[in-house]
């Protein structure tokens, strides 16, 4: 009665540029200079959006959010990746890849300052609004890879989420459901090693995210999240196998949270700076921006200019932004059913006449 | 209804839900608190801060984010002999944790002949008035009221938060409490040491002799200013806050009406389904002839929370709805 190994697994970690900007040629993806150079903006634009919105928060114009600095690296490479007809279902801390799915700007803040109207995406773009309840979306990232796969459309979908999500039932499930029915699915976990206060070995004792693609039977990739060129190889890769028929797969983005949580949060409650310090060197932007210069697609007057018509594009937003009015009372009632029901028009109707009323 | 303690301290409602846990587990070393991030964070919104450097990382326990294993658990943990305290950050959470508690912690006595008890609490924060969107604002008590075996507790004060989260510890079923949002701030005097709030005991916070004024949780203050509004007009309002929503204090209400004959029920949750509608169906039914009006319900209407500030301000009940529908009762 022997004993015998049944499977045994490794897991792989992808880096194809180091912090200096050098890269392995042989991993090197396919990118045109000028796809290298609006990758590079698109993460610019990020991080001048994302810290514009921390102080649009600060003097109360904005409500509570999640800051997307230091992690542009892992979903802007990832969304970089996407074609139009592939879908996105976000969590929430992924502004850049709204900006590059062509949610407007203005409208990003209409949402964030409390405005649900805000979520309305244009025509076409195919994007599932942030989900702020922690897992529950990657399941509709499963159904809409169900639907794709029905309507036999050649199309993937991406879906985001965090290491703390991977805790949720919800993830299991919708690995599970994927690969089972092999939808064209690519899960994609920002994991920047903290969930608000728990930090990634207190939510897993398994070494790698990835590795826990081997209990659902799909591949299972660690990238350098902060390497945006490891990311969108292997993220590109991963779609298009699902787009010819190949199935799910689960990539796990190394990276880290270098900002607190959300705008409610202090992080040096429960964490170390020096930590945070060192991760702040292997910065994203900073690391392609090394790239760029060594292989003349960028220099320090680029540089400036690529950060200057960031800044010019976040103030013209705000603008945008701060002309708006804010909804009318009847929006309450506006979306609840298809149509609005006689006992809810009621209600409408007598709580205009309240406000009316009172005015 | 406390015991013998006469020393207060102000405290907000917050601390006083603390303050009663902390309480508990001096007294009772089975008693433990869980959840995301209630050890160093201080939980979901503040309420267990402090506790891990008095109670260590064992008693204080953060877990992996799944509201599902963090009630699931304290199921069998509770059915094991510990008194756990589960914390889910909002009570829109309850539908990822519904199958735990509703159909495992609350039917496991019954389906065990009465050997198994589940002597746990869940503690979530509940309510609107902090721009947190329709998944993160919901009032659920009548979600939990719908399923025979639990307890579900709303307090409106920081006393009565500390009273009935010790009694909800010591109590041998499954309790649901719920915090809301925008009272965990509200400071109060608060009685120190072992002060007990029984289960099932409403409160009647002002007495009045024109109508009855039932609600609970952060309704409470809104009735109160509200009954402020109608002395004005010469209208005489009696406040009760339920505190507990199971047990009903059904004796407490049908003795104002009694007294009153009007009856006006206030509560943030939507209207359809509300836990109104069992107040009224219960003095339609046992105190009919007391009333001298209908019954009337002050509430959310039947939609999602809205996000924008100016549409929760409208969209939430406050003291002037509050006196204008008792208005035209009179
Ligand atoms: C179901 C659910 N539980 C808890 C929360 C509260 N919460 C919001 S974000 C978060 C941590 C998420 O961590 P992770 O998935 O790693 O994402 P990150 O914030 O690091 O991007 C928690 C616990 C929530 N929004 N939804
Ligand atoms: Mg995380």
């Amino acid at each position: 009665m022997p004993v015998t190994t049944l499977v045994s697994y490794s897991v792989q970690r992808v880096e194809v540029m180091d912090v200096d900007g050098e890269v392995d040629a042989s991993l090197m993806p396919a990118l045109s200079p000028e796809r290298i150079t609006a990758l590079y903006e698109v993460m610019v634009l990020t991080r001048v959006f994302d810290e514009r919105m921390l102080k649009l928060q600060r003097q109360g114009r904005l409500g509570t959010f999640a800051r997307v600095a230091g992690q542009e690296g892992a979903h802007v490479g990832a969304a970089f990746a996407l074609a139009d007809e592939d879908w996105m279902v976000p969590a929430f801390r992924e502004a850049g890849a709204f900006l590059l799915r062509g949610m407007k700007m203005e409208n990003f803040l209409q949402y964030w300052g409390g405005d649900e109207r805000g979520n309305v995406f244009p025509e076409g773009v195919r994007m599932l609004p942030a989900s702020i309840p922690v897992g529950t979306h990657m399941l509709h990232a499963a159904g809409l890879g169900w639907a794709m796969k029905k309507k036999g459309e050649r199309s993937a979908v991406l879906t985001v989420f965090g290491e703390g999500a991977t805790s949720e039932g919800d993830f299991s499930e919708a690995m599970n459901f994927a690969a089972v029915f092999q939808c064209p699915v690519v899960f994609f976990c920002q994991n920047n090693q903290w969930a608000i206060s728990v930090p990634y070995h207190k939510q897993s004792q398994a070494c790698t995210v990835a590795q826990k693609a081997l209990g659902y039977g799909m591949p299972g990739t660690q990238v350098d999240g902060n390497d945006v060129f490891a990311v969108y190889k292997t993220v590109s890769d991963a779609l298009e196998n699902a787009r010819n028929g190949g199935g799910p797969a689960l990539i796990e983005a190394h990276t880290y949270r270098v900002t607190d949580h959300t705008t409610a949060d202090d992080a040096r409650r429960y964490r170390e700076d020096a930590e945070v310090e060192e991760w702040r060197e292997r910065d994203p932007i900073e690391r392609l921006s090394r790239y760029m210069k060594k292989n003349g697609l960028l220099d320090d007057a680029g540089e400036t200019a690529v950060r200057e018509g960031a800044v010019a594009k976040v103030v013209e937003a705000v603008t945008a932004f701060e002309l708006m009015e804010p909804p009318p009372p009847e929006e309450v009632f506006a979306h609840v059913f298809a149509e609005i029901t006689p006992p809810l028009a009621e209600q409408r109707d007598r709580l205009l006449r309240r406000l009316e009323g009172r005015e | 209804m406390g015991t013998e303690t006469v020393s207060t301290k102000t405290m907000t409602y917050a601390q006083a839900i603390c303050d009663g846990l902390a309480v508990e587990m001096r007294r009772d070393p089975d008693v433990y608190v869980v959840g995301e991030d209630v050890g160093m964070f201080g939980g979901g919104l503040g309420v267990t801060l402090g506790l891990l450097e008095e109670f260590g990382p064992r008693r204080v326990r953060d877990t992996p984010l799944s509201e599902t294993a963090i009630v699931g658990h304290a199921v069998g943990a509770a059915a094991a002999g510990l008194r756990p305290v589960a914390e889910i950050m909002f009570d829109d959470f309850l539908g990822i944790v519904m199958d735990e508690l509703g159909n495992q912690a609350a039917k496991a006595r019954y389906m065990f002949g009465g050997k198994v008890k589940i002597p746990m609490v869940l503690r979530a924060s509940c309510g609107a008035g902090i721009r947190a969107a329709a998944q993160h604002s919901q009032s659920l008590e009548a979600w939990c009221a719908h399923v025979p075996g639990l307890k579900t507790v709303a307090p409106s004060t920081p006393a009565d938060a500390k009273g009935l989260i010790i009694a909800a510890i010591r109590d041998n079923n499954p309790v649901v409490f719920l915090e809301h949002k925008i009272l965990l701030g509200v400071t109060g005097d608060v009685p120190e040491g072992e002060y007990i709030v029984p289960l099932g005991k409403a409160a009647i916070k002002r007495k009045g002799d024109d109508v009855t004024l039932v609600t609970w949780s952060a309704m409470v203050p809104q009735a109160e200013r509200a009954a402020e509004l109608l002395a004005e007009q010469g209208v005489s309002a009696e406040v009760i806050d339920l505190r507990t929503i199971v047990p009903l204090d059904k004796e407490a209400i049908l003795e104002s009406v009694a007294k009153t004959h009007r009856l006006v029920i206030v509560h943030e949750a939507v209207r359809t389904g509300g836990f109104g509608g069992e107040i009224a169906a219960l003095v339609a039914d046992e105190g009919f002839d007391l009333l001298d009006s209908p019954i009337k319900r002050v509430t959310a209407p039947d939609t999602p929370v809205p996000f924008s500030p100016v549409l929760e301000d409208a969209y939430l009940p406050g003291a002037e709805n509050i006196a204008a529908a008792v208005l035209e009762l009179m």
